[in-house]
């Protein structure tokens, strides 16, 4: 065995004994010394945290979203952060873990805090922030409002978590390299957010879809539901080998798993456009509209009712 | 008159903060040292419990703070001896708590109305329903919710943009004529509350949201909505009225601005045989 191997290795164990120390914990008050986030390599250079289905407390940093990151031959590209800047601070040490090279591109899918929050943790790497067209936009409408629910939430665990706004906008589709690794980023039309951006990763085969892709989690409608179906039905023709969703297990069957979020959204479609027809009130369809599917979900019946609303005054504009 | 003075006090409610609080509507007091809420609003009239007059439907808990609905249901019926004039909806702890007045007639058959409000904080909600008589009758309704009214507007902002000032009328499938007929105005804009935050440059977007909502069939009006920011985007108000012939329903709208948004729909109700 090398001394380099061995290097390895040991980092390996210790890194192991660390995360199972760690995951669960709240990182400690530094973030300069937080304890890696507990990745997984689903491809050859392709690490990912999977967030647990809960909402942000300070147990968990408000990391309840994936996130990741991809390592090329010359640099690192970070794909969402996390839900605040420590749970930000314990991806980097993640990506410390496992490679020394410069972190060049911090990558947000969307808007959603638990996607975003963490990029100050970034900020001293000087990476390119990039973002969707629309992600500037949505980070001004509600930027102020996410980080008065994180401090509520959060508490003092929420310290050092500030918006920083993309630097480089994807206006329909950008290819960045890693140093004989590109990556293809996409903007979609609005769908999950009206600012979703997936990441393929051509060298694997590799999309990271964002929230366009909820498994295991009651997926959370907060664009368009129409254009939703229409981005899944993009993303299913792909054909990627792996797919990393934005909640939930990478899946190993994709098209099983675009199955089951498509059957949620459209019995939603289907129900509510009934309900309108039919002249109910939003009310009268919070009660009944997707209840059949709420074994199937984590956290249904904290969004469901939501995704009612926010769906029903999407389709009574038909 | 009514109407405009209660509309003209809301910025003064918002300079105060006052409360509707509990006690003083209870006990009918003042609210300590400032003036409360009941009493700007209604001075020392007496306010009757409105059970067998009116109730308010709302939910326990807010699936959406910035998109709650809540149902004034009337419990008389319109008529023209005795009928509900107005019905003022107000969110005791909103920064404005006047939600929006209602002005309505013996024309709508029943005076219920459904609509959306922001809720900012875990507050009462309370409707207080004016009857043509000048009683005045109270029912509330504790909601949990809050960040209401600076939550962040608008889902898929580009579409929302596009659509603004359009407006939609529904109507219930095949309405009769002389029978009160279900009816929703929809109002496709932002109704910026003035509390939702630019974080970029640490302003405050400018309020901007729709003040009043008109509906006239057949040249009388059946409807009239003076709203405020509480009226949660895209306004949607569902009411009632009697169709006695084949006519147009039109509404106008204005907003802060001075824009006026208008539209028009043919009714043909079926006699009843």
């Amino acid at each position: 065995m090398t001394l380099r191997s061995f290097t390895l290795l040991g980092r390996w164990v210790m890194g192991i004994t660390l995360w199972i120390a760690a995951d669960g914990m709240a990182a400690s008050a530094d973030t300069t010394s937080a304890v890696p986030m507990p990745v997984r390599t689903i491809a050859p250079g392709v690490y990912v945290y999977v967030g647990r289905h809960e909402e942000a407390t300070p147990h968990n940093l408000g990391a309840t979203g994936n996130m990741g990151f991809i390592v090329g031959g010359e640099s690192v590209a970070v794909v969402d952060t996390g839900g605040s800047a420590r749970a930000g601070a314990r991806l980097r040490e993640a990506v410390r873990a496992v490679t020394h090279l410069p972190i060049r591109f911090v990558i947000n899918t969307h808007v959603h805090p638990d996607h975003v929050m963490g990029n100050a943790a970034f900020a001293g790497d000087e990476p390119e922030f990039i973002g969707h067209r629309n992600l500037q936009r949505a980070l001004v409408a509600r930027g102020e409002y996410y980080l008065e629910r994180l401090r509520e939430s959060l508490g003092a665990a929420a310290a050092g978590t500030r918006i920083i706004p993309p630097t480089r906008i994807v206006d329909t589709e950008v290819t960045i390299d890693l140093g004989g690794r590109e990556l293809n980023l996409v903007a979609h039309p609005a769908a999950h957010t009206d600012n979703d951006l997936t990441v393929f990763d051509a060298a694997t085969g590799t999309l990271w879809t964002g929230d366009l892709l909820f498994v295991e989690r009651i997926p959370v409608v907060d664009g368009s539901l129409k254009g939703w179906l229409e981005g899944t039905a993009r993303l299913r023709a792909t054909g990627a080998a792996h797919v990393v969703p934005g909640h939930g297990h990478p899946p190993p069957d994709a098209l099983a798993a675009f199955d089951a979020q498509d059957g949620y959204l459209r019995k939603l479609l289907t129900e509510i456009r009934i309900s309108i027809a039919r002249g109910e009130s939003i009310e009268h369809a919070v009660a009944s509209v997707g209840r059949s599917e709420a074994e199937k979900w984590a956290l249904f019946e904290d969004y469901n009712a939501r995704n009612v609303v926010t769906a029903f005054t999407e389709l009574e504009w038909e | 008159m009514e109407v405009r003075a209660s509309h003209l006090m809301m910025p003064v409610l918002f300079l105060l903060g006052v409360s509707f609080s509990d006690s003083a509507l209870a006990e009918n007091t003042t609210d300590g040292q400032r003036p409360g809420l009941k009493e700007i609003l209604f001075g020392d009239r007496e306010i009757l419990d409105g059970a067998g007059v009116l109730e308010l439907e709302a939910p326990k808990r807010a699936q959406d703070a910035a998109i709650v609905p809540v149902t004034v249901r009337a419990l008389i019926p319109q008529a023209p001896e005795r009928y509900i004039k107005t019905i003022t909806l107000i969110v005791d702890r909103n920064p404005v708590p006047v939600a929006g007045v209602f002005n309505m007639s013996p024309d709508n058959g029943l005076a219920t109305i459904s609509t959306r409000i922001r809720v900012d904080a875990y507050t009462d909600v309370r409707a207080v329903a004016e009857t043509s008589d000048g009683t005045l009758y109270h029912a509330s309704r504790f909601v949990k919710a809050a960040g209401g009214c600076s939550a962040p507007a608008m889902k898929d902002q580009d579409t929302a943009l596009a659509r603004m000032g359009r407006l939609k009328l529904r109507l219930e499938e095949r309405p009769i004529v002389g029978a009160p007929v279900k009816a929703q105005i929809l109002v496709s804009h932002p109704n910026y509350s003035g509390l939702q935050m630019d974080q970029l440059t640490r302003h405050y977007i400018p309020a901007h949201y729709v003040q009043s909502i008109k509906v006239m069939y057949d040249g009388r009006q059946i409807l009239a909505v003076e709203g405020d920011i509480s009226l949660s985007e895209n306004p949607s108000v569902h009411f009632y009225f009697v169709p006695q012939s084949a006519g147009d329903i039109t509404a106008e709208v204005i907003d802060t601005e001075g824009n006026v948004f208008t539209g028009a729909w043919p009714v043909t109700p079926q006699s009843d045989t």
